[in-house]
């Protein structure tokens, strides 16, 4: 078993189709919806961590992208600008799993990218707006 | 006897030993350890200078500028950078612009929490980062300066003078901010602090902070020679609010705010990886200034006050959802850094996670690049001038007595 957290798009033509529970469905697939959007541009947009079997998830996000729905991991759309953050620690409070924390050793803040589900609570706390989100 | 025992030292004999580059340099932190293995005698006999760093939100600052004259002149009486208000009541063409201040269109706070994104700390980043910054300005005009409107660019590189100039920096110690209400997460100076005592926010950098390695200010006075933003600067004055006659334990470290330091820097020589401009969620915008100040280990009390470690320095916790405000109520207790560097402290028998907002990283940075300055021979050590306000003048920094005004409007 293997989980993948990725961001969909769905362009506006899929928005009433029921791609989502097909994938499941079909491909034996765990879903656990991190976000969901409709964006200005009436896109669909779905944030969400997939667990399944290796070859089925490979096959199912292979199907979702022939049916239109565009799909990256999710840790390439929010990043942290790394000449920005000046490692104070300002935004670890707001952090609801644990996605930035303190190394007590070196005092270094860790951002890891396979902790966040994108709620962007970070972006305003930082001081320095370091963190970026894109959506 | 066969001690050659040479401390106490002058500030002559160790800048010998920088010129010829003998000086035995170490950080705040090294100096914990060595005095540990070695002792307080023979850590004073061996290291001529101890480095410290701090990196944080620094409110009370900014930087004074010097445009030059435009043709026809001008006598600038409002003035903005890049949509930020500077300060225009001092001569013709001389501005100061203030890190807290919002841009102009600036939403603020009527949607709460409002987000600060760029105020005065952003311009002067700005201006360090060699950046051209819009200026825009209004006279009334006169007989000797006639012009009623500018709008330029300028860059720093052309401007005439412009130094950071600022008012209270490098605080001896600061409260621990948490949150006693159980209705919301408040927005402060101090990040946001999490309801019902969910988050502590903290900010010194300890053990390595400056005046926490010289709580009496023995060295650190006026005219102090300090690392100031990347460049070299000097301590000109006490710092606002500089109130040395608080508590202190045994060690003689102050248990809460206490000492500040003004001080003064060219800014042509800064590095932004040093001072950047700062927003903090429905308070405001500010900047965070790196200091750096070097302490001359003149005898075995300095080598002593040198080597104090984070688990002896104490900072008191206090309610900023209500008692902050009002200046009301007492602190919820004492911790230590060491306890607040763990990551939880425990309050009223709750375990709260902290909040720094300090770099001690950057902290480290600047007492090593300090360190480095010292022993290549490029920074010397300057004695003060003239010393701070000590305790025993019972200085302490004092609330603000309303008195009524008859007619007023309260």
């Amino acid at each position: 078993m293997e989980t993948r957290r990725v961001v969909l798009r769905f362009p506006k033509h899929l928005l009433d189709k029921p791609i989502t529970s097909q994938l499941v469905r079909q491909f034996d697939l765990e879903f656990n919806i991190l976000r969901a959007d409709i964006t200005q541009e009436s896109e669909g947009l779905l944030i969400m961590g997939l667990t399944g079997k290796k070859a089925n998830l490979e096959k199912g996000l292979r199907w979702a992208r022939e049916q239109g729905v565009e799909i990256q991991p999710l840790s390439k759309d929010v990043v942290r600008n790394e000449k920005a953050c000046t490692h104070c620690g300002a935004c670890i409070n707001v952090c609801p799993t644990d996605a930035l924390t303190i190394d007590l050793e070196t005092r270094d803040v860790i951002f890891n990218a396979n902790r966040c589900i994108a709620c962007e609570l970070c972006v305003p706390a930082c001081p320095f707006r370091a963190m970026e989100v894109a959506f | 006897m066969k001690e050659a025992f040479t401390v106490p030292k002058t500030y002559a004999e160790i800048n010998e030993k920088i010129r010829k580059g003998q000086a035995v340099v170490v950080t705040a932190e090294e100096m914990i350890d060595l005095v540990e293995e070695e002792g307080v005698k023979k850590a004073a006999e061996k290291v001529d200078v101890v480095t410290t760093g701090t990196f944080g939100p620094m409110c009370s600052s900014g930087a004074v500028l010097n445009t030059g004259h435009s043709t026809p002149r001008m006598k600038i009486s409002k003035a903005w950078l890049n949509d930020v208000p500077a300060y225009c009541g001092l001569a013709a063409v001389d501005l100061y612009i203030g890190v807290t201040e919002p841009q102009q269109d600036d939403p603020l706070n009527t949607v709460h929490p409002g987000q600060f994104r760029y105020g005065g700390g952003h311009v002067i980043e700005d201006l360090i980062a060699r950046k051209d910054v819009r200026l825009v300005a209004e006279a009334y005009g006169t007989d000797c300066y006639p012009r009623k409107a500018l709008d330029t660019w300028i860059n720093v590189k052309t401007l005439n003078q412009a130094y950071l100039l600022n008012p209270r920096n490098s605080y001896q110690n600061y409260n621990v901010a948490v949150n006693l209400s159980t209705q919301r997460d408040i927005y402060t100076y101090m990040g946001v602090v999490k309801k019902d005592l969910g988050s502590a926010s903290f900010c010194s950098a300890g053990q390595l902070s400056p005046l926490l390695n010289d709580p009496y200010y023995r060295t650190i006075g006026i005219g102090t020679r300090i690392f100031l933003a990347g460049a070299q600067g000097y301590v000109y004055w006490e710092g606002t609010q500089h109130s040395p006659s608080e508590a202190r334990g045994e060690n003689g470290v102050p248990k809460c705010g206490s000492g500040t330091l003004a001080v003064v820097g060219d800014l042509k020589d800064m590095d932004t990886e040093f001072f950047r401009g700062a927003s903090m969620l429905g308070y405001g915008c500010t900047a965070a200034v790196g200091i750096g100040i070097p302490i001359p280990i003149l005898d075995e009390e300095m080598a002593r006050y040198t080597a104090v470690k984070d688990a002896d320095i104490v900072a008191p916790v206090v309610d900023y959802s209500h008692n902050y405000g009002h200046n009301e109520g007492k602190p919820l207790g004492y911790v230590s850094y060491a306890e607040l560097k763990s990551g939880t402290i425990n309050i009223n028998g709750r375990d709260i996670p902290t909040t720094p907002l300090s770099s001690y990283r950057k902290a480290q940075q600047i007492a090593g690049i300090l360190k480095e300055w010292i022993a290549r021979g490029e920074f010397f050590i300057q004695e003060p001038i003239q010393l701070l306000p000590t305790p025993d003048t019972g200085q302490k920094f004092k609330p603000l007595k309303e008195r009524p005004v008859s007619g007023g409007v309260a």
